[in-house]
């Protein structure tokens, strides 16, 4: 499918961005509080991504936005309307589930024109509407095929077909990829991350790969037990993490003892900053990345433990005197060999930090 | 010694052509010969008659009998409406909350399974005798009609009627496709009718189908209820004329062997259908 006729079949789609905003939700399963007064606001046309660990609250967060869960506390807002008592069928929301859910009687096209049926759309718009929104996702000559008979991608595919055809006015994306193989996520990935840029609709997108939130999303919101750690653009996420889970969790990161003092930590006799305006002294862990770790001529004594070769980067474990393993990212053209005695230097970058074993 | 190891049978290995051939014709053996013997016993019936001869059903049209075959044409009429009437209840009691516990009271759904099982652990005489209070009230406001005997029925018939439905719920994600259609904008009454029921139709097919044949073979709650179905009428045919009963049986038993043989080809049809439309 061309480039031209995919943005014409989702300029045929007409959908717009909607403001969308959690006020200080609150869900709790019994004694076990999923969301803990969680405040998000999407702006209209953003593509967020919600990421965490299992169990972080991410998909109670999208299900309580779809409706499919009551919250306990708090507001949802969608295009500034209260819709927290509203049920599922009225919010106006497309979603796209983890597991494969396409009706299994329907064919793809029938699958798609679901939606509109149920808004009462007659046969021929519902045929026209349905047949561009499989166009867009790239799928109009497999429209009558039943779910078996396609692969997990285009499965997946079609229920994205589904969810946008009746042009709703939030989409979400409840780990739609986890079930694909790593080609086929990639490719999915971006697709659904264009027709999301080509149709400007405000998008929810649940994961707990970081590097698939922070290749698609405009911002990122890091969840962990029930809260928004953080939310901020990728970059800002990787460069400048407010908390020391945000840093351990997004990217790799070498948690090192440091002693801080004054908004600077020392480890090992080296003096770095402290990211944000941390008050933290005494006893800390410090979250340094692999990439602001260099193998040096002169510096902290280390042996080669393994390296792996990445494509354009490589990665070498290394162990220092008192027997911490520490990963260091450098050039490919440098290949040390397990038992090689190296030095480390530290490029002197911030880093963030947590009181030890707080982390 | 290595090699030997290698040739022993494994315990649960697919067993050799041979054997499983062995065992089919054995069981077959089992299962055809009293048809075999039923078939001969009506159909070449005395060492007069020669070969196959159909002289015994001549005495159903004899105006002169027809009281005592009347009593026969009537059991089945009771036994086939007892039949739908089961079956409609499986659909408006049982069917339903199968759903409601999938979708919506998860907890529920071992109880279910226990009730459902629980008339297959308890003899039907047992449940028999339970039941004549019962239906002597019952009797008081219906009148002794035999379609009432459908309530009775539908408790021995549960086990039967579950697991089809079961089996076939267990290979669809409802929640999933529930949660997905109600997003697309469907109240619970169109997600039932247009999403769930459809792909629960061979479940539902097959527990009608062995529904009917269940019922079609019930004697003993009918029998203990003194109420005049198929099978009782054939226990009291059975002695004023074997071989019309005889005959009647044997076509009891074609009938339900085609209600399996139709089950089979429910879920045959349906991929093939798929398949062809593809």
């Amino acid at each position: 499918m061309s480039v031209v006729e995919s943005v014409s079949a989702a300029a045929a789609l007409e959908v717009a961005g909607t403001a969308v905003e959690l006020i200080d939700v609150v869900k709790r399963y019994g004694s076990h509080q999923a969301l803990a007064g969680v405040d998000l606001r999407v702006e209209p046309g953003e593509f967020i991504a919600l990421l965490g660990p299992s169990g972080c609250g991410k998909t109670t967060a999208l299900r309580a936005l779809s409706g499919l869960e009551q919250i306990d506390g708090g507001r949802i807002v969608i295009d500034g309307t209260d819709v927290a008592q509203v049920p599922v069928n009225k919010r106006d929301i497309g979603m796209v589930f983890q597991s494969y859910s396409l009706f299994p009687h329907m064919t793809a096209l029938q699958n798609v024109e679901f939606g509109l049926r149920m808004r009462k759309v007659d046969a021929a718009g519902r045929r026209s509407r349905a047949t561009e929104a499989l166009e867009l996702v790239g799928l109009g000559e497999l429209a009558e095929r039943y779910a078996h008979q396609l692969s997990g991608g285009q499965q997946q595919r079609v229920a994205l077909a589904r969810a946008l055809v009746t042009r709703p006015r939030v989409l979400l994306l409840d780990e739609p990829l986890s079930a694909l193989d790593a080609k086929v996520r990639v490719s999915l990935r971006d697709q659904i991350r264009r027709i999301q840029k080509d149709l400007g609709i405000t998008t929810l997108f649940v994961t707990h790969d970081q590097e698939e939130a922070l290749a698609v999303a405009d911002r990122v919101a890091v969840m962990n037990a029930g809260n928004i750690e953080q939310i901020g653009t990728p970059e800002e996420l990787y460069l400048n993490p407010r908390t020391s889970f945000v840093a351990d969790f997004v990217g790799l990161s070498n948690k090192l003892d440091g002693n801080a003092v004054g908004g600077v930590v020392t480890v090992y006799g080296q003096p770095l900053s402290v990211l944000g305006e941390s008050a933290v002294t005494g006893a800390v862990t410090a979250f340094v990345r692999p990439e602001d770790i260099a193998l040096s001529d002169t510096g902290l004594p280390a042996t080669v433990v393994s390296t792996s070769f990445l494509g354009s980067l490589r990665r070498t474990f290394v162990r220092l005197v008192d027997e911490t393993v520490v990963a260091v990212q450098h050039e490919v053209s440098d290949k040390p060999q397990p038992g090689d005695s190296v030095a480390l230097r530290f490029k002197g970058r911030p880093v963030a930090v947590s009181p030890r074993g707080g982390a | 010694m290595s090699a030997r190891t290698a040739r022993a049978p494994r315990v649960g290995a697919t067993p050799s052509r041979t054997t499983a051939t062995i065992v089919l014709v054995l069981a077959a053996f089992g299962f055809l010969y009293p048809l075999y013997a039923l078939f001969r016993f009506a159909f070449w019936p005395t060492a007069q008659t020669h070969g196959f001869t159909l002289q015994h059903l001549e005495r159903l049209a004899d105006p002169g009998q027809s009281y005592m075959y009347s009593q026969l044409f009537e059991g089945i009429q009771n036994s086939l409406v007892i039949a739908i009437v089961t079956v409609v209840l499986m659909i408006v009691f049982l069917l339903p909350a199968m759903i409601l516990a999938e979708l919506r009271y998860r907890r529920l759904r071992q109880v279910i399974e226990f009730v459902c099982l629980l008339p297959i652990s308890i003899p039907t005489v047992v449940l028999a005798v339970g039941f004549v209070p019962v239906y002597q009230q019952l009797w008081h406001v219906t009148g002794s009609v035999a379609w009432v005997l459908a309530f009775a029925i539908g408790i021995i018939v549960l086990p039967y009627a579950y697991r089809p439905i079961q089996s076939n719920m267990s290979g669809l994600d409802m929640v999933t496709l529930a949660e997905a259609s109600r997003s697309l904008g469907a109240g619970w009454l169109a997600t039932v009718w247009s999403v769930i029921l459809p792909n629960l139709r061979r479940g539902i097919l097959s527990s009608a189908l062995i529904t009917v044949s269940v019922v079609l073979g019930e004697y003993t709650i009918a029998s203990f209820l003194t109420q005049n179905t198929f099978q009782t009428a054939l226990a009291l045919l059975q002695h004023a004329d074997p071989y019309v009963a005889a005959t009647f049986a044997l076509g009891a038993l074609l009938l339900i062997f085609l209600i399996l043989v139709l089950i089979g080809a429910a879920g045959t049809f349906s991929g093939a259908r798929k398949r062809k439309a593809a």
